[in-house]
C-alpha cells in the first residue's frame, strides 16, 4: 500500500487554510451588510426619506465590491473537498456533501439570482418588491452559512451518521440530529452575527471618516447611529454565544477546551482545591508541554467553562493518557476490518464491531506505526507506537490558545467601542470625541481579524481530526505529487494576491469619493439606462 | 425493483439534467466571455455585451457550485476521485471560474484603455477555458480514466494529468463544447443586442451549431470503434455503494453501442442533439433568437445524455483497473440520502425555476451602447 506522503498533507493543509482564512475576509462583511442595506432600505420605503435610499445605494455599492469576491472565493471551497481531500469526501461524503447541495438548492441559488436584481433592479421594480430582494438576498445569504455551518458542524461532533463497514464510509441516517447538532446550531449564530458585528464596524467606521473630515454628514450621521446600535445589541450577543460554543467544546471536544485555555494538568491540580486561575496571559509551549510566564484570574476557570464549581476540567496530559486504551482499541479495530474487507469473515467483523467506536484512534496510530501498516505493530514496538500517538491527539496548544485570545479580547473591545458610540450617537455628542470616531476608522479591520482567529480556533483546535474521533486530517488528503501541490498554491498565492490589491484599491477609491460623487453621474442625454448599478443613473432620488 | 435501485437511477438522470442545466446556463455566459472581443469593437459595445449577462451571471455560476456540492452528496465516491484524478486540469478551470466573477465587477470601475483590455482578455481565457475542460473531461470519461482504490476508499492515481491534456478525442469533446457554448452565448447576445453585436453575434453562432454537429457526427463514429467498457458477469444494482468488490468489468471496442443495440428507442437522444444544433442555425439564420436560445438548450440535452446513454450505468470507468470502474451502482450515497436530497430537489428545483424565469422577464429587453455608455457604472 502506497504511504502518504506528509508533506503533501501539509501542503493541502496550508491550501486549505489559505484559501478559507482568504475567503472568509470576505464573507462576515457579505453576511452582516446585507442586514444593514435592508434596515435603510426599510426606513427608506417606510418613510420616503430620500436620503435612506442614497444610503442603500452607496452602501450597497462598496457591498458589491465585496460581494464579487466572496463568490468568486467560495467556489474554491466547494471544489477543494473533492481535489485536496478525496478520502475524507469519501470518508464522509454521504453526510458532509448534503448539507453542501442543500445550501446550493436552497440558498446560494436565491442569493444569486436575486443579487442581480438588487443591484439592477431598481428602475424595474415597485419599492417594495425592491425591498423584498433585498430581504431575500440577505436571508438567503444567511441560510448559505447555515447550511455550511452544519457541514462544519458534523466536522466538530459528527452526528447523523455511522461507519459501514461493508462501504467502508460513514453513512447518513438522521436528518434531524445532522441539522439540530447544538455545535452547529450555536456556531451559526455565533458567526451570522460575527458578521452583523463585522458590518456595523465596517459602515460606523466609514461614515466616522466622513464625519471627521466634514463630508456628507447627514449620510454619514444617520449611517454611524443605525451601525452602532446594531453593533452593540450583535457584539454583546455574539460574546454570549461564544460563551456557549465554549461550553459545548467542553462536552464535545475536551482537547480542543484544554488548549484554548492552555491547560496541561487538570484543573483541580493547582495548589488549593478549585482554585484553577483563567489564564490571561501565558506562553504555551507545546514541546516542554507547560506554560511560561502565566497571568490568570483564580478560581473562574471552572465555572467559565463548565457553569459549575466543582466541576473537573481535564488536562492536556490527563487527555493523553486516557487515549491510550482507546488507541489500542482502535489499532484492533482497524486491523480487523481490513482482515473483513479481504475476506468477508464475520469474526473480523465482530472483533471490529466490538470496537468500532475507538477506530479513528486507529487511524491515527497508522502514521505512527512501520510503512503506516498496523499489522506490523509487534507486542515490541507497540508502546513506543502508542505514547506516540498519544501526543498526536492534542492540537497545538500555542496556537489555539492565543488565536481564542485575540479573538475574545477583540470581541470586548468592540463591545466598549459599540457601547460609547451608540450613547454619543444617540446623545448627539459624536463631534466632542473625535478621538471615538478616529478609533471607529482603524478598527474596521479588527472584526475580520476576530473572525479569521475564530476560524483558527476552531479549526486548528480541533486538531489532529478533520472528522473529530472518527478520521483524522493525516488520513484525509488525496495522494497528489507534491509538485500539483506546488503548482496550485503558487497560482492560488498570484491570483489572491491580485485580487486583494484590487479590492483594496477599489474599496478605497469608491469610500474616498463618497455617495456625492454619483449625483455627477448620469446619462448626459438624458437617455435612461436600461440598466444600472444602485444610484449612479437613477434620476428618481436626485 | 428496490427502492435504492430506483433511486440510484433517479439521481442518475438528475446528475445528467444537473450537467445539462450547467452547460446550457453557465455555457452561455462562457460564450458571452469568448466573443466578448470579437462582437465587441468599442469599448461601449463590449459593456453592451457585458451587461446583457450582467443581472444573471451569478445566478447561472451557481450552476456550477451546485453541480459539485450535488455530485459530493449523491456520488460521493464520483466526487472524491474524479476532482483529485484530474486535479490539475480542475485547478485550471477553478482559477478561471475564479477570474470571471472579478473581471465583471470590477473591469468597468476603472477607466483606462490597458486595465480594462487586461480584463477582456481574462474574459477570453476565463470563458474558452472552462468550457473546453467540461468538454475534454467527458472526453476522458468516455475513454476511462487511470485510477485504482486502497482497501479503505483512498484512491491513487495510475497516470500524470498529461494524459488528460494531450489526448486527440477528449481536445476534440472540447472543442465541441466550447462550439455550443459560443452558440448559446450568441443567441443570447442577439436576443438582447442590436447592431452591429447582432449581426456579429450570428456569425459566429451559426459557425458554433455547425462545427458543434460536425464533430458531434464524427464523434459517434468514433465512438461506435473505440473501446468501451462492459459488465461480464452479472451485476446487483442493489449492490452496497464501494468500488472495492463486486464487479468483473471488460473493455471492449465497441461496448459503448451496447445500450443503443439493446434499446434502440435511445436514438432519440443524438436526434436531439443534430435537432438542437441543426435547427438551431436554421433559426439563427431566419433571426429567430429565441427559438434558438431554446433549441441550443435542447442541443446540450441531447449531447449529454448522448454520452450517458451509452456509457450506462458507467458513471467514471478505470482504464488500469477495471473491476474498481464507478457506477450508478457503486458510486451513489446511501438509499437514506438519496432520498432526503430528492425531497429537497423535488421542492426546490421548480422554485428556483420559477424565480429565475421571473429575473430574466424582469430584465428583458434590448440593452444599448448609448444607455450602457453613459452610465460609467455598469459592467
Amino acid at each position: 500500500m502506497p504511504l502518504i506522503d506528509p508533506n503533501v498533507v501539509d501542503l493541502s493543509r496550508l491550501q486549505f487554510a489559505l484559501t478559507a482564512l482568504y475567503h472568509f475576509l470576505f464573507v462576515p462583511l457579505t453576511l452582516g451588510m446585507t442586514f444593514i442595506l435592508c434596515a435603510m432600505e426599510t426606513v427608506y420605503v417606510i418613510t420616503g426619506k430620500e436620503i435612506y435610499k442614497e444610503m442603500t445605494h452607496f452602501w450597497g455599492k462598496l457591498f458589491g465590491i465585496n460581494f464579487a469576491i466572496g463568490v468568486a472565493t467560495g467556489l474554491t471551497m466547494e471544489f477543494e473537498f473533492g481535489t485536496n481531500w478525496s478520502m475524507f469526501s469519501h470518508y464522509v461524503g454521504d453526510v458532509f456533501g448534503t448539507p453542501l447541495a442543500i445550501e446550493g438548492l436552497m440558498a446560494f441559488f436565491m442569493e444569486s439570482t436575486f443579487i442581480g436584481l438588487m443591484f439592477f433592479g431598481w428602475d424595474r421594480l415597485s419599492k417594495p418588491a425592491h425591498l423584498a430582494v433585498t430581504y431575500i438576498v440577505a436571508l438567503a445569504s444567511n441560510l448559505s452559512a447555515l447550511w455550511i455551518l452544519i457541514a462544519n458542524g458534523f466536522m466538530q461532533d459528527p452526528k447523523g451518521a455511522s461507519f459501514d463497514p461493508m462501504t467502508m464510509r460513514m453513512q447518513f441516517n438522521s436528518f434531524l440530529d445532522l441539522v439540530f447538532s447544538e455545535d452547529a446550531q450555536a456556531k451559526f449564530v455565533h458567526t451570522s452575527i460575527a458578521g452583523f458585528v463585522t458590518g456595523s464596524l465596517f459602515v460606523m467606521g466609514i461614515s466616522a471618516f466622513y464625519l471627521l473630515s466634514n463630508r456628507h454628514k447627514e449620510l454619514a450621521a444617520r449611517s454611524f447611529r443605525m451601525a452602532s446600535i446594531f453593533g452593540i445589541i450583535s457584539t454583546l450577543a455574539v460574546v454570549t454565544l461564544g460563551d456557549a460554543l465554549g461550553r459545548l467544546d467542553y462536552l464535545v471536544q475536551p482537547t480542543k477546551i484544554a488548549a484554548i485555555e492552555g491547560l496541561w494538568q487538570d484543573s483541580n491540580a493547582h495548589s488549593s482545591a478549585a482554585a484553577a486561575p483563567w489564564l490571561l496571559f501565558a506562553v504555551p509551549n507545546d514541546a516542554t508541554q507547560s506554560n511560561s510566564a502565566e497571568i490568570g484570574v483564580p478560581y473562574i476557570l471552572d465555572p467559565l467553562i463548565a457553569h459549575s464549581e466543582t466541576t473537573v476540567i481535564p488536562g492536556l496530559l490527563t487527555l493523553e493518557q486516557q487515549a491510550g486504551p482507546l488507541i489500542l482499541n482502535g489499532i484492533k479495530a482497524i486491523n480487523a476490518l481490513q482482515a473483513y474487507s479481504l475476506n468477508h469473515d464475520a469474526a473480523d467483523l465482530a472483533t471490529f464491531q466490538a470496537n468500532e467506536s475507538d477506530m479513528g484512534y486507529g487511524f491515527l496510530a497508522q502514521r505512527n506505526a512501520p510503512n503506516q501498516d498496523l499489522m506490523q505493530i509487534t507486542p515490541a514496538n507497540q508502546q513506543a507506537i502508542v505514547q506516540q500517538t498519544e501526543k498526536d491527539i492534542i492540537p497545538n496548544v500555542f496556537v489555539t490558545f492565543w488565536s481564542f485570545r485575540i479573538m475574545m479580547f477583540l470581541g470586548f473591545y468592540f463591545v466598549a467601542l459599540f457601547a460609547f458610540a451608540a450613547y454619543f450617537s444617540l446623545t448627539n455628542q459624536l463631534e466632542k470625541h473625535p478621538l471615538l470616531l478616529k478609533l471607529s476608522v482603524w478598527s474596521i479591520p479588527l472584526p475580520i481579524l476576530a473572525c479569521e482567529f475564530g476560524w483558527i480556533t476552531a479549526e486548528a483546535g480541533r486538531q489532529p481530526w478533520s472528522v473529530f474521533g472518527w478520521l483524522p486530517t493525516f488520513q484525509a488528503a488525496s495522494s497528489h505529487p507534491v509538485g500539483y501541490m506546488v503548482f496550485s498554491l503558487i497560482g492560488f498565492a498570484l491570483l489572491y494576491s491580485t485580487f486583494i490589491a484590487a479590492e483594496l484599491f477599489l474599496m478605497f477609491k469608491f469610500a474616498r469619493l463618497g455617495p456625492q460623487h454619483h449625483d455627477t453621474t448620469d446619462t448626459a442625454d438624458g437617455a435612461a439606462p436600461m440598466f444600472a448599478k444602485p444610484g449612479f443613473a437613477d434620476k428618481s432620488w436626485q | 425493483m428496490e427502492i435504492y435501485v430506483v433511486l440510484k437511477v433517479i439521481w442518475a438522470v438528475l446528475l445528467g439534467v444537473l450537467l445539462s442545466g450547467l452547460a446550457v446556463m453557465v455555457g452561455m455566459d462562457m460564450g458571452v466571455g469568448t466573443l466578448l472581443r470579437f462582437v465587441g469593437k468599442t469599448d461601449g459595445e463590449r459593456r453592451v455585451a457585458l451587461n446583457i449577462i450582467g443581472p444573471h451571471w451569478d445566478g447561472n455560476q451557481v450552476w456550477f457550485i451546485l453541480g459539485g456540492g450535488a455530485i459530493f452528496a449523491a456520488f460521493p465516491t464520483l466526487y472524491a476521485t474524479s476532482f483529485s484524478v484530474f486535479y490539475v486540469v480542475m485547478i485550471l478551470l477553478l482559477f478561471s471560474m475564479i477570474i470571471r466573477p472579478v473581471a465583471f465587477e470590477y473591469r468597468s470601475k476603472v477607466d483606462g484603455k490597458k486595465w480594462r483590455g487586461s480584463w477582456d482578455w481574462a474574459f477570453l481565457a476565463s470563458g474558452a477555458l472552462p468550457m473546453i475542460v467540461y468538454g475534454a473531461a467527458f472526453g476522458n470519461v468516455l475513454e476511462g480514466v487511470g485510477y485504482h482504490y486502497g482497501w479503505t476508499g483512498q484512491y491513487y492515481q495510475d497516470e500524470s494529468f498529461l494524459s488528460y491534456l494531450l489526448n486527440p478525442f477528449a481536445v476534440m469533446c472540447g472543442v465541441m463544447s466550447l462550439a455550443l457554448s459560443v452558440y448559446q452565448g450568441g443567441t443570447m447576445l442577439m436576443l438582447r443586442g442590436e447592431q452591429p453585436i447582432y449581426g456579429r453575434a450570428r456569425g459566429f453562432a451559426i459557425v458554433g451549431s455547425l462545427l458543434a454537429a460536425v464533430i458531434f457526427a464524427v464523434g459517434g463514429v468514433w465512438i461506435a470503434h473505440m473501446n468501451g467498457f462492459a459488465f461480464t458477469a452479472a451485476v446487483d444494482p442493489n449492490m452496497a455503494a464501494t468500488p472495492l468488490n463486486g464487479q468483473s468489468v471488460a473493455v471492449q471496442a465497441g461496448a459503448w453501442m451496447n445500450n443503443f443495440h439493446t434499446y434502440p428507442i435511445l436514438w432519440v437522444l443524438p436526434a436531439l442533439g443534430f435537432l438542437g444544433m441543426l435547427g438551431g442555425s436554421a433559426m439563427v439564420a431566419a433571426g429567430k433568437p429565441v427559438v434558438a436560445w431554446w433549441l441550443g438548450a435542447v442541443a446540450w440535452i441531447g449531447v449529454i445524455f448522448t454520452t450517458g446513454a451509452s456509457m450506462f450505468p458507467f458513471l467514471m470507468p478505470s482504464s488500469t483497473n477495471p473491476d474498481q470502474s464507478l457506477t450508478v451502482w457503486n458510486a451513489t450515497g446511501s438509499a437514506y440520502n438519496l432520498g432526503w436530497m430528492l425531497v429537497f430537489a423535488l421542492v426546490f428545483t421548480p422554485i428556483i425555476i420559477t424565480y429565475t424565469s421571473w429575473c430574466y422577464y424582469v430584465m428583458r429587453g434590448k440593452v444599448k451602447v448609448e444607455a450602457v455608455s453613459h452610465d460609467t457604472h455598469s459592467y
